[in-house]
């Protein structure tokens, strides 16, 4: 059990949660995520990137989107209300060293797991520019947590509404381009994006890590459901990442497994929607 | 074997119960021998391949005392001989044979404390019931006494009349017992442990308890009520649960003990790590190791609508496997609606490593069988989803040194099979959390710990045991071992009080 501390909304569909859970917030470390679930008898577990954590509070902060149906009644609940089920932190903490010049890519909600990681690379001593993409203004979070970490914050939105109307992987060739070309570049956001971003750097020789955003069950190494293809050895997400070589990584193939279910959930999506619309009928 | 109704099992019983009753005291050895089997009343093969409900419906009173009347009371017992945990069969037997069945329950207790879990999953008919005297008589296991079904029969009936007594509780030690892992293995430590009066705290990974019992071993073999109950006792008992609790994750093994005071730790964390095959297309969309489909099935629920937790539709399965989880995975397979279900094992029927009974009720359930076979590669469609396996043929060899005829491989014996779902079933390493975030720890090259024989590892007031210890291996093993690990921890917290 967990009890929600605190909730915002950023936009229709992103949601910033304080959840309790002191070991987790003591133990975390910057790229780790957890597992939760909204029921513990019929519900999904799904994996969420711990985004900041305070040991005072004994908190940490997930920030999520809905894309389905947990999220959805995720989204539903507020502060004072009990999670029925939180493990972590899960999954292998980012190297974090000093390497110099780094680029960090954020895309959509990928900016909010990227946020304690560039603060551990800038307070590591690294020389941090960091790109951050949406598909609008209002999709935009941790703006000003970025700026404050960043030595160079450039914005894209997909539209224009708001800084570059670009794609992340445009600020980042030419970043790359430059004397001196980065030293590492993190991609985090849609597989699709990451998967470009790799792309983008390939031909520079920039070591680009990935943060993957598999289907998991257990999260402990146990059903091989978050596998990968990673070079020729097949990789377990949840133990062995999250983060890979993107240069590496077989994306095309990650991003049919995370297709596996998809009609399944749309369909379980939209009987919850209908039903949960239906209740507030009732109680108007 | 083809399946006979409840009803008509029931009914031939009675009869027989009737007939040997006035005599249940003086039986000789010849008339013992000429009791028939009692034979497992199970829901119809057609009804139930598509519910989820237990197969096997348990003996009815008279069924047990009939069966337990076959026992020859052997001066010898060497039934014993092939019981890990040495329970004195022919004593339980003979209460049973009397219609004692408070006092037979209670010399199984002595040993096991899992027995309507053993009595369901064990495999019988290689330990106890392979040495039975009866069974040699006629050189046929088959024919042995049915001492796991009897088991069952007692184990049940304890908990459906209310018998089931919490166990006395010694007075607070002060001392602190963590056990790590639900499983078999770590419910008995937690038992044993706070019997000595000693705080115990159970910390399990996943949102429930019981480990394989409740993941992987499907509702239709071991009903989750069972476990549910076993849990309940440790709930009375005072035991403390911790679940969604990952040892070397939201705390470190040895924090246990430097920073949350506990004086001793069990290690019993299971063998979850799936072994694939290793060949081409093993992970396109519809391959799945045994482990996940099973933990979506059980544990997430995935059979029952209410579930939010999907689970592949398919038409056409392929298990790779002759164990007991390809087993449980090919009938699961064919529950949650696949048509056709296939079982490709690399040698014969004769090999297989799975229960005997679980293969019969496979078969009953139409699940097809394809020896000497193996998957070579798997074929995916154009959007990566399994379209077709590539098979190849094996035949047996000589017998090598063990005696045990190798399969070869038939060169040139590829053929396709249209199929949509592959699970893999073909074996469990240890899972590496632990040791990876304990490096202290010694673990052999299979990753498995290494322990003494009282079960300590090579680090102070840790034990450890169970698959992780042994490797994919039983229920009854792992309970032994978890036996053996709380003997050893509560001598070491009395030595260290006096
Ligand atoms: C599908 C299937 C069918 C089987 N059928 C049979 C059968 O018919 N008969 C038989 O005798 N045996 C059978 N077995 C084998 C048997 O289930 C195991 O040998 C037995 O369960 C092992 O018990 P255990 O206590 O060692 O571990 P497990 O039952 O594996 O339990 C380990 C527990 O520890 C938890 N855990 C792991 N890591 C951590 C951590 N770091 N922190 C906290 N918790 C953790 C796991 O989540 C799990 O709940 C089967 C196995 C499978 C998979
Ligand atoms: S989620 Fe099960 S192994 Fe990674």
């Amino acid at each position: 059990m967990s009890r929600i501390l605190y909730k915002q909304q950023f936009s229709d569909d992103v949601f910033l949660m304080r959840l309790h859970a002191p070991l987790i917030a003591e133990e975390r470390k910057a790229g780790q995520f957890i597992i939760l679930q909204t029921d513990d008898d019929y519900g999904e577990r799904i994996p969420l990137t711990i985004a900041d954590a305070d040991t005072n509070e004994g908190s940490i902060t997930i920030i999520f989107q809905v894309v389905g149906k947990t999220t959805k009644q995720l989204s539903f609940m507020n502060a004072g209300d009990e999670l029925p089920a939180l493990v972590g932190p899960l999954g292998t903490p980012t190297h974090i060293e000093q390497f110099g010049r780094v680029v960090c890519v954020g895309g959509g909600i990928g900016v909010a797991p990227l946020h304690p990681i560039a603060q551990a690379l800038k307070a590591a001593g690294n020389h941090v520019s960091i790109i951050i993409g949406a598909r609008n203004k209002d999709l935009l979070i941790l703006e000003n947590e970025m700026k404050s970490i960043a030595d160079e914050l450039i914005i894209c939105t997909d539209n224009g509404s708001y800084g570059r109307k670009d794609l992340v992987t445009a600020p980042l060739k030419e970043l790359c381009e430059q004397h001196p070309k980065p030293d590492m570049v993190i991609a985090i956001g849609p597989p699709v994006m990451m998967k470009f971003c790799s792309e983008t750097t390939r031909p520079y020789h920039v070591f680009t890590q990935v943060s993957l955003n598999t289907i998991m069950v257990d999260g402990t190494g146990m059903c091989g459901g978050c596998r990968v293809n990673v070079g020729k050895e097949v990789k377990f997400v949840c133990v062995d990442g999250p983060e890979f070589d993107g240069h590496l990584v077989d994306f095309d193939n990650m991003i049919n497994r995370l297709n596996a279910y998809k009609d399944i959930e749309r369909h379980h999506y939209k009987c919850f929607v209908k039903n949960a619309f239906k209740d507030e009928e009732v109680v108007l | 074997m083809s399946y006979i109704p409840e009803e008509q099992l029931i009914t031939q019983a009675k009869c027989l119960f009737e007939e040997y009753l006035p005599k249940v005291e003086t039986l000789k050895v010849k008339e013992r021998q000429k009791i028939p089997c009692q034979e497992m009343p199970t829901q119809d093969p057609l009804v139930r391949s598509q519910n989820m409900e237990e197969v096997a419906l348990g003996y009815s009173f008279e069924q047990a005392r009939v069966e337990a009347m076959r026992c020859l009371q052997c001066v010898k017992k060497n039934c014993i001989e092939g019981c890990p945990v040495k329970i004195d069969i022919p004593r339980f037997i003979d209460h049973i044979a009397k219609g004692e069945f408070e006092q037979a329950i209670a010399v199984v207790k002595e040993t096991t404390l899992l027995p309507a879990v053993c009595g369901r999953v064990c495999p019988q008919e290689k330990q106890c019931q392979l040495y039975c005297t009866l069974g040699k008589s006629f050189k046929n296991v088959e024919k042995s006494v049915a001492i796991g079904r009897l088991e069952r029969f007692v184990a049940d009936w304890e908990r459906e009349n209310g018998k089931v007594i919490v166990p006395f509780v010694k007075p607070s030690t002060g001392k602190r017992v963590a056990v790590v892992g639900s499983g078999p293995a770590g419910l008995v430590v937690a038992a044993d442990c706070r019997r000595e009066g000693h705080h115990v705290t159970l910390f399990e990974a996943f949102h429930k308890l019981g480990g394989v019992l409740r993941y992987g071993i499907p509702e239709f073999r071991l009903p989750n009520d069972i476990i549910d109950k076993e849990i309940e006792t440790l709930h009375s008992m005072g035991v403390e649960i911790k679940t969604n609790f990952v040892v070397g994750r939201t705390r470190k093994l040895t924090d246990l003990i430097e920073k949350d005071g506990y004086d001793a730790v069990f290690v019993g964390t299971g063998a979850g790590l799936p072994i694939f095959m290793g060949i081409e297309g093993e992970n396109l969309v519809g391959v799945f190791s045994a482990n996940e489909y099973l933990t979506r099935a059980n544990l997430m629920k995935a059979f029952d609508k209410k579930a939010d937790t999907p689970i592949y539709p398919s038409k056409n399965v392929m298990v790779l496997g002759g164990g007991n989880v390809a087993m449980d995975a090919s009938r699961m397979a064919k529950r949650l609606g696949a048509e056709n279900v296939y079982v490709v094992y690399r040698r014969t029927e004769n090999e297989m490593p799975a229960r005997r009974e679980e293969v019969l009720h496979a078969k009953e359930e139409g699940v097809v069988f394809c020896y000497l076979q193996n998957a070579n590669r798997i074929i995916g469609d154009d959007k990566g989803r399994v379209r077709s396996v590539e098979c190849v043929r094996y035949e047996l060899g000589e017998p090598d040194a063990s005696g045990r005829r190798a399969p070869i491989l038939i060169n040139g014996s590829e053929f396709e099979m249209e199929i949509d779902t592959v699970i893999v079933a073909v074996g469990n390493g240890s899972n590496p959390l632990i040791s990876q975030t304990t490096p202290q720890l010694a673990v052999n090259k299979r990753g498995n710990i290494v322990v003494d024989e009282t079960q300590k590892t090579s680090m102070d007031k840790i034990f450890a045991g169970g698959d992780i210890v042994l490797g994919a291996a039983t229920v009854i093993l792992a309970m032994g071992e978890g036996r053996r690990s709380a003997a050893s921890i509560n001598k070491m917290l009395a030595e260290a009080a006096d």
